[in-house]
């Protein structure tokens, strides 16, 4: 949990790591809309190159820093996500494809696309932001409820 | 074959995937921290809503650094325009309604989903959980035929 606290070593590179995401998600040209629809409609596989390019060099990543270093460079342990798969997760994953089919804005890009300028984002960036809420204000309602 | 598969040329692509998995790694070794992207709309909101589902220790305890994290991602997408774009500010011609209307259940579902492209697609792909791949198969595919009836329908 410490690792979240923000010392100046841990702000640089959280900094300095989204930085190089933002680069790459820039470079790709996944911060344009019409590059994801293109492949949403099977004009341009690109996609697949970022994705695959992130995954490879991530999955080398999540298994070498561990095995090369006893602990995180400026943290205390190195985090597991443990991916559940039940019905929100189906449900969640069909809604947002539906979403990005619709846009072509993913979390990421909604937020990136800003450094290149393009203020039309911010609609995508304000209805994500708003389905997060509702999202969250539904969450605790059924958690009440039941 | 390349040439239609990739009729914007492909260079650019895979540099840009490469560039966003160091990022990722970056973090993990620094910090140990997993970064997907969408958890910040929520973590965010963590900040002005009191109710107990946004004051959960998982939002309230990252909800700084996944900040810094955007920034950081705004200012690398800032750095590649200034050295590689052309001047002009970028524009999108999708319109104002598919953006609201479909950003709206992109946070809904990836927050619903716990995950989204980066989350699910980068991070979970990355350390190969299952549930992971399952979520990319199925916002790929309805995002296929979403894109695909759009089109249908607006032409």
């Amino acid at each position: 949990m410490s690792a979240q606290q923000l010392t100046p070593l841990r702000f640089v590179s959280v900094l300095a790591a989204g930085a190089l995401f933002g680069f790459g998600l820039a470079l790709s040209t996944m911060v344009k809309p019409e590059v994801v629809l293109s492949f949403l409609r099977f004009e341009d596989f690109g996609l697949m190159l970022v994705m695959g390019g992130a995954v490879i060099v991530t999955m080398l990543g999540f298994r070498l820093a561990p095995r090369l270093l006893a602990k995180p460079l400026a943290g205390d342990k190195f985090d597991l996500h443990v991916t559940q798969w039940n019905r929100d997760t189906l449900v969640g994953a069909a809604l947002f494809g539906v979403g990005w089919g619709l846009c072509g804005v993913c979390p990421g890009p909604a937020i990136a696309g800003l450094g290149t300028g393009n203020w039309t984002l911010l609609w995508a960036l304000g209805g994500i932001a708003l389905g997060a809420l509702v999202q969250g204000l539904r969450y605790d309602g059924v958690k009440t409820h039941r | 074959m390349t040439l239609s598969l990739f009729p914007m040329g492909w260079q650019h692509y895979l540099l840009g995937g490469l560039a966003i998995g160091t990022g990722v790694v970056l973090l993990f070794a620094m910090t140990g921290l997993i970064g997907g992207m969408s958890s910040v709309f929520t973590s965010s909101w963590s900040f002005v809503v009191q109710r107990p589902f946004f004051q959960q220790p998982r939002f309230t305890e990252s909800r700084n650094w996944r900040l810094v994290y955007a920034a950081g991602l705004i200012l690398g997408a800032g750095a590649w325009w200034l050295a590689y774009g052309d001047g002009a500010a970028q524009s999108t011609s999708v319109p104002i309604w598919q953006m609201v209307l479909g950003g709206f259940f992109v946070g809904y579902g990836a927050r619903l989903g716990k995950g989204c492209t980066s989350g699910h697609g980068i991070c979970g792909l990355g350390s190969l959980q299952w549930p992971s791949l399952l979520a990319v198969l199925t916002f790929m595919a309805t995002a296929f035929i979403t894109a695909n009836l759009v089109v249908r329908v607006m032409a």
